[in-house]
């Protein structure tokens, strides 16, 4: 409990009681928990498992079957930014694999792995991710779950290694970047309480040309839906 | 006939600012709602039942006749659960709608949720998509603040309040009673049907569980009535749908048309092959649904179309790849994706993709004989409609229809390891 309550202050149970408080019941807090602790450390340790448990009044191990059963909850420190490469089929054919290898071979790191001191300005944790649901833009990766689509073994280098020299240079969709931790809090459904900054958040890019080329195909060509007019909901019989 | 594409949940996309509350409201944004909370549950479950709307989730289940379901007491709290856990290879179509269009979603929801006495909605979002997370956060803030969500939505009595829930990372959260466990805060695995959730779904109460396209499109039924959603498309797959091309051809991206479109017309539409180079292969719905090839160009893209092809529709994740890709390459990365996310529950899924990934392996190294063939296909019906869910009988999509079209070039990987009788006489 000690070195909970260090790890954890009243911030955090504070957030944790939080969550508890958006769900009729409880134990629906523990995946947005999760991301909550994932946040404070870096990784779920086992101090993180044990405050949600305790939170939460589950036992260890339920808490630990369901930290093992998603791959977003990682078990050793991460890096400052984890960079996830999609090595699904389609990103794959579009230069997705050579990418990761290319990252591999820089960072000198594996799956899960990181390079640098975990925690520590300009450390990364690199992983292969599964389809990111961006296949117009492939190949795609993330940093913190930010979208940085259309990229090259080149244009992948030079990223990681901008952030190695504690750049942040903007995703092509998604929030201007902050870190792993910020990321995860965000998840757990903590944002900014600065209104500017959450603004500038929220605003940040969304869609890309490829997002649009139907709509502005159609805008060009004069198509459209047919025309709209108000009708009447249907009647229906007495209840 | 409708036009070749018909922009409906894709035309704000293009307006600046497109997830704002203002720009919403400026484009017509929320009198839909206006419009549901002046008439009845049943009158609006009447709605989507007239106008055809089935899910746009992978399935194409009627959305109506899931509405219907729900009791029409409120013994048990009533819970609606959008299903935003986008992560079935090819598909990405519902991730772009909630970043440029999160009101749209959010109006949605109010509507279903008051067509089914629901008043608490919970919008579970694949984690990987955080600014879909933010967006929809600030989306639910504005739509409170403005008085769509809460107490007495539009002083019509009704209430109801929206959780954003992040996932954590799982593909097969994706399905329905996995997505409720998940949201239970447990381990995401698959629920034994019946009882449905419409019966007992999150926390054992009535639930519905729809896909993020599906529902957006419900604001655009509630305005314009049912048979102007069915002049678009065919009759038992009416509507206009986001068909998302990928791949091997000059301009991918999201393409809204009518239900019923071919591939030939969407590649006229998106530039044709990148570079000249033909077609070989490709999904018409994501990874799950199994291949096609060039004789399939003019398959009509709806429900019943894809599937009397052999096919089915699914997302409409539209995969082209050309003559440069290796098919049982293709086949072995879908594999391995399929084993990564299955969940364990049940033996055919969880030993069988294990074993599919191995043997795919093995052949895709040159180290595979013509018996791994029969092997594949062997396991393959060992598993399809014998797993606990359809997770397992995508896995063995890709795989069947690969040899089914591509057996030669399966064969051709095991060249090497043929073993021949040694003839008499023959010399070293």
């Amino acid at each position: 409990m000690e070195a909970q309550s260090q790890l954890f202050g009243p911030d955090i149970v504070e957030k944790a009681q939080n969550l508890i408080a958006r769900y009729p019941q409880s134990r629906s807090a523990l995946l947005p928990m999760l991301h909550l602790v994932q946040s404070v450390q870096g990784y779920v340790s086992q101090e993180g498992i044990d405050f949600c448990a305790a939170r939460l009044d589950l036992s260890e191990a339920e808490v630990s079957a369901v930290v093992t059963f998603y791959t977003m909850y990682k078990r050793r420190p991460c890096g400052e930014h984890l960079v996830s490469v999609c090595t699904n089929t389609l990103c794959a054919a579009l230069g997705g694999d050579e990418i990761l290898g290319t990252l591999r071979d820089h960072l000198g790191v594996g799956h899960e792995e990181t390079a640098g001191e975990p925690g520590e300005p300009g450390s990364i944790t690199l992983e292969h991710a599964e389809c990111l649901a961006a296949c117009d833009l492939a190949p795609v990766l993330q940093v913190n779950y930010e979208y940085y689509d259309k990229q090259t073994p080149e244009s992948a280098v030079e990223l990681v290694d901008a952030l190695r020299r504690g750049e942040r240079p903007a995703p092509s969709r998604g929030a201007p970047l902050t870190d792993f931790r910020e990321a995860e809090a965000q998840l757990a459904g903590f944002f900014p309480a600065d209104e500017e900054t959450y603004r500038s958040q929220v605003d940040g890019p969304s869609q890309s040309v490829e997002t649009l080329r139907g709509a502005a195909l159609a805008e060009e060509r004069g198509w459209t839906a047919p025309v709209m007019a108000d009708v009447p909901l249907p009647e229906v019989g007495a209840k | 006939m409708a036009d070749p594409l018909t922009p409906v949940l894709t035309k704000r996309w293009l307006s600046p600012d497109s997830w704002r509350l203002s720009t919403y409201e400026r484009l017509e944004g929320y009198t839909a709602l206006r419009k549901a909370l002046r008439g009845t549950p049943e009158q609006l479950v009447q709605l989507i039942k007239d106008a055809g709307l089935r899910g746009r989730g992978g399935a194409g289940f009627p959305a109506g006749l899931k509405w219907s379901f729900m009791p029409s007491d409120e013994d048990k709290p009533h819970y609606l659960v959008i299903n935003a856990d986008e992560g079935e290879p090819g598909t990405c179509k519902d991730i772009p709608l909630m970043m440029a269009d999160p009101h749209s979603l959010i109006e949605g929801c109010v509507i279903a949720a008051y067509a089914m006495r629901s008043h608490h909605c919970f919008i579970y979002v694949r984690g990987e998509a955080l600014h879909c997370v933010r967006r929809l956060d600030s989306a639910v803030r504005e739509a409170y603040q403005a008085g769509y969500l809460g107490k007495d939505i539009l002083g019509s009595g009704y209430h109801l309040d929206i959780t954003v829930h992040a996932g954590a990372g799982a593909y097969i959260c994706g399905e329905e009673t996995a997505l409720l466990d998940s949201l239970e805060g447990r381990r995401g695995q698959p629920r034994l049907k019946p009882p449905f959730p419409a019966a007992a779904g999150l926390y054992a109460a009535p639930t519905t569980v729809n896909n993020v396209e599906t529902i957006a499109s419900v604001p655009f039924i509630v305005n314009a009535g049912s048979d102007w959603f069915r002049q678009m498309g065919r009759e038992k797959s009416p509507g206009p749908k986001i068909y998302s091309i990928s791949g091997h051809v000059e301009r991918p991206g999201q393409y809204e048309a009518p239900l019923g479109t071919t591939l030939r017309e969407l590649l006229d539409l998106c530039g044709g092959m990148k570079d000249g180079i033909p077609l070989k292969f490709w999904t018409p719905g994501g990874s799950s649904t199994p291949l096609f090839t060039a004789e399939h160009l003019d398959v009509p893209l709806d429900f019943e179309g894809a599937a009397e092809a052999g096919s089915m529709l699914g997302t409409t994740a539209v995969q082209v790849f050309n003559e440069t890709v290796s098919v049982p390459w293709a086949v072995m990365k879908w594999t391995k994706f399929y084993k990564h996310e299955s969940c364990g529950k049940c033996t055919p899924c969880r030993e069988g993709t294990y074993w599919l990934d191995q043997i795919l392996d093995r052949m895709v190294a040159g180290n595979g004989t013509e018996e791994d063939i029969d092997t594949l296909l062997d396991l393959c019906d060992n598993i399809f409609g014998r797993a606990f869910c359809a997770l397992a009988d995508g896995a063995v999509s890709p795989i069947v229809s690969g040899i089914k079209y591509f057996r030669d070039e399966f064969l051709a990987l095991c060249e090497r390891n043929r073993t021949e009788p040694e003839l008499v006489g023959a010399q070293a």
